[in-house]
């Protein structure tokens, strides 16, 4: 394990943040860890870096414990929401600043340097300053920066909070095929379920400052563990007492076998997706359906369809 | 693996201690220790002897010109100050930029200075023809001259933050330009005006290297509570001069925490 | 109209209460070329307190800078009990008199006094001499790097310094290559007024000096003494050149100020 943490505790003031969370972090894996904001992720992720101590509990980094280490010590990269660029130093300067602490030769650091600035595509504003760099930039040198002194893992707290919607998804791509160059272990927290799922290879769903669920995306959106982490990860809706994915329902006009009736009661066309609104049984429902079936139907509101699931869809029992 | 002991939060780090420790050292030996020992000293012969010193005809009278002096150089800088601050942000003239740069030449310039350069223009040999010298107009003159800036660096940001389209909006409900100034503007602009006439006041109850030439130091008409302390200290008279100076302390107290009240309020409003 | 007579209000008032004054000073002092002027800056008296200003001021600037920065630093990164009541003792020096700060000094460092007494049977004398000097300048202007430094200490958070961290910096080298590069301008503009005062204080030395000629007389006390002894050519010329240093004082605060410049580039 690359992360172990063990039942960790930590308050500000008289307001728990992390309750008893434990946590196994493989060596090599894409970690995401994915909650609503307030849930925990970002001071789970700064009390492995070391910035927060934790009140009770123990954190191992590469099988040593690094409770009581100080960042300084702890060899982690950690990339900020906000990239934290220094601002009085070049591109080049930021991303040499581990190594010129630990010492390097000069040669050494401008060799370095360089490569990790071709890899994150920064090579041609090395002399820039961080305030002459788009957010995106500024990320990428970020990343080099927290990548130059080889860290045992890698955390990124937010990684792409702070940019426009079309720079998120490219970086977000980019991070995967990244990561499967290098291969450093990495942790990044996200408040986007999307993004969690595109990017990481296991998914740690934190709420209320506890550890709800930890899986593979498909497990995790698959098999959710409780109708948090359900509605957390996808769209969901009600029918019949229980939570069931929009496109795991089918339409039809005549009665079916396990079907209910259902009044239509609006159509909204989303391009290749329509997404039809139901009345069943005094509940509002809703239901995705391709632009085909859409047509094939011929829906309208007031008309009566008949609502099932389709074979092979998850449903989780709401309590009542 | 064994759970670490819960730190208590209320424990101060090691470092912050070590900082703290000495910050409060310096501060002790120069500033508090000291000023501790002028408080100390006024009361070292007891309530009846400081009353003396503080009410004694020269004490008294400087002590009254001061407060008096100051108060209206405090409403001077209210009205003016604010005038000034308006021009600079609102006005476009040549030489504003000037004028900007100049108006913190009081902060700069040592306070002896200051005096002089009034004496020679409003003394004896003035080519103006003016003479406040050794009058309480001179002593006003240097007070004035000393906190020029005060008014004019607290309103300027705010008008500076002033967010225009309020004035917009004012006027496109109908208001008039001097019903906008005296329902939009003047409301915001309230607190800084008085902190900034607050901190003028502190500063004018205080001062001495600028009144030192133009005043004359003519006791019961032109000294100020600050040149009586220092003739009472040159006299060797400590105690008279440490109660005079605790009275000042208080009143400068008085007028800071008056600010403080007006700053909170403001923000409050902000 | 109503703004025109603002203008002329703004303009006439600074000029009457300003400009003119010290104008007239600077050409009665040039009014007969530069040749009094040098001759009365260069006159024995002059140049002992030119140098015992500096050296005053010197340390006084060194103290409260390195107080600055660590006060500023503590206020702003460090919790405590007792934070806000810090920093009202720190502002507190400007409220009060320079005279009641001589009183002040002398009452604890006079040869009389239980600590000063102690120092002088050591061999060091406060009060009227060096120390007592320096003591009274760094009191006067000991608010200034502080509330200089703590707003730009603030706006750059401490993100930076984290990241310093991580990256395996110590706390020494997190300071010198993250912290101080960020307030470098806010603490020239700092120094820059702390300076100033220290250069123009008048009234706390005119009480702990003891006003000696020669000896413990500074640039503002030399204005003073030469005035009242009727030496009017080296009254103006000693004035004229503090007024000379206010203004490159000012000059170099307007180019230094913190919220003229957004970031450190």
């Amino acid at each position: 394990m690359a992360i172990e943490v063990r039942d960790v505790n930590k308050s500000f003031g008289t307001t728990p943040v992390l309750r008893d969370v434990s946590l196994d972090v493989a060596a090599g894996s894409l970690t995401a860890l994915l909650g609503p904001s307030g849930g925990g992720k970002s001071t789970l992720l700064r009390v492995i870096a070391g910035l927060e101590r934790p009140d009770t509990g123990t954190v191992l980094i590469s099988g040593a414990d690094a409770t009581r280490l100080s960042p300084q010590r702890r060899n982690v990269g950690f990339v900020f929401q906000h990239y934290a660029a220094f601002k009085h130093l070049t591109v080049f300067r930021n991303v040499a600043f581990g190594l010129e602490i630990r010492k390097r030769p000069k040669d050494e650091i401008r060799k370095r340097v360089m490569e990790l600035l071709e890899l994150v595509h920064l090579e041609k504003l090395a002399d820039r300053y961080p305030s002459q760099l788009s957010g995106g930039q500024r990320q990428r040198m970020a990343l080099a920066r927290a990548l130059a002194v080889e860290p045992q893992v890698l955390l990124l707290d937010e990684p792409f909070g702070a940019l426009d919607a079309q720079v998120r998804k490219e970086l977000r791509t980019w991070l995967r095929r990244l990561h499967d160059e290098v291969h450093v272990t990495t942790v990044f927290v996200t408040h986007d379920q999307e993004e969690a799922i595109e990017v990481a290879d296991t998914i740690v769903v934190l709420a209320g400052g506890e550890v709800v669920q930890a899986g593979s995306p498909g497990e995790v959106y698959d098999n959710p563990a409780n109708p948090f982490v359900m509605r957390f990860l996808g769209p969901v809706t009600e029918i019949g007492g229980s939570l069931v994915r929009p496109h795991d329902l089918e339409l039809s006009q005549d009665p079916v076998e396990g079907g209910s009736p259902a009044v239509v009661s609006r159509v909204v066309r989303l391009g290749f997706e329509v997404r039809v609104e139901v009345e069943i049984g005094g509940h509002e429902a809703w239901v995705q359906v391709t632009r085909e079936q859409a047509d094939r139907l011929g829906l309208g509101p007031g008309d009566t369809v008949h609502v099932r699931p389709a074979p092979g869809a998850r449903s989780l029992a709401l309590a009542l | 693996m064994t759970a670490i002991t819960v730190r208590p939060s209320s424990r101060v780090a090691g470092g912050t201690a070590a900082g703290l420790g000495t910050a409060v050292l310096y501060l002790s030996l120069i500033v508090l220790i000291p000023l501790a020992a002028v408080v100390w000293r006024s009361a070292d012969e007891g309530p009846g002897y400081f009353w003396r010193s503080v009410t004694t005809p020269d004490a008294w009278a400087a002590l009254t010109l001061t407060v008096g002096a100051s108060a209206l150089v405090a409403l001077v800088n209210l009205v003016v100050g604010t005038v000034i601050a308006w021009v600079l942000v609102r006005d476009r003239f040549p030489g504003r930029a000037v004028l900007d740069t100049i108006i913190d030449l009081p902060f700069a310039l040592p306070t002896i200075v200051a005096g002089l350069v009034l004496l020679a223009l409003y003394g004896p040999q003035s080519p103006l023809g003016v003479n406040l010298a050794y009058s309480r107009a001179g002593v006003v003159l240097a007070l004035l001259f000393v906190t020029l800036p005060f008014v004019v660096r607290t309103v300027q940001p705010v008008l500076l933050e002033l967010d225009t389209e309020m004035e917009q909006a004012a006027a496109s409900l109908g208001a008039s330009p001097f019903q906008t100034f005296r329902r939009v503007i003047l409301p915001n602009l309230i607190p800084a005006m008085l902190s900034g006439t607050a901190l003028a006041f502190t500063r004018a109850i205080a001062e001495f290297g600028s009144t030192v030439l133009i005043s004359g130091n003519l006791p019961f008409k032109t000294q100020v509570a600050a040149v009586n302390i220092f003739s009472q200290i040159e006299g060797d008279n400590t105690t008279g001069a440490a109660a005079i100076s605790t009275v000042l302390l208080v009143v400068a107290l008085v007028a800071l925490i008056t600010l403080d009240v007006l700053q909170r309020w403001g923000s409050r409003r902000g | 109209m109503a703004k025109h007579v603002l203008r002329v209000v703004a303009v006439v008032y600074v000029m009457l209460l300003l400009v003119l004054p010290v104008a007239l000073i600077v050409w009665r002092t040039f009014g007969d070329g530069l040749g009094p002027f040098a001759e009365a800056l260069t006159s024995p008296s002059a140049l002992h307190a030119f140098k015992v200003t500096v050296v005053v001021a010197g340390w006084a600037v060194l103290a409260n800078t390195v107080f600055g920065v660590g006060a500023a630093l503590l206020l702003v990164r460090h919790e405590f009990p007792g934070k806000r009541l810090l920093g009202a003792f720190i502002d507190l020096p400007m409220a009060v008199s320079p005279v009641v700060v001589g009183l002040a000094l002398i009452l604890v460092y006079g040869r009389f006094a239980p600590l000063g007494g102690l120092l002088e049977s050591w061999g060091i004398q406060v009060i009227f001499s060096t120390p007592g000097m320096v003591l009274a300048t760094v009191f006067v202007s000991l608010p200034l790097v502080v509330r200089a430094v703590v707003p730009v200490l603030e706006e750059l958070g401490d993100e930076q310094e984290q990241a310093a961290h991580t990256l395996g910096a110590s706390r020494v080298q997190t300071f010198v290559r993250i912290t101080l590069p960020g307030i470098r301008w806010a603490l020239g503009y700092g120094v820059v007024l702390c300076l100033a005062r220290s250069l123009g204080e008048y009234g706390a030395v005119a009480v702990v000096s003891g006003r000696l000629v020669d000896q413990t007389q500074t640039m503002t006390l030399f204005v003073e003494e030469r005035f009242q002894n009727f030496d009017q050519p080296a009254a103006f010329a000693a004035a004229t050149a503090l007024a000379l240093i206010a203004v490159v004082t000012l000059l170099l605060t307007k180019l230094l100020r913190p919220k003229d410049r957004s970031d450190g580039n």
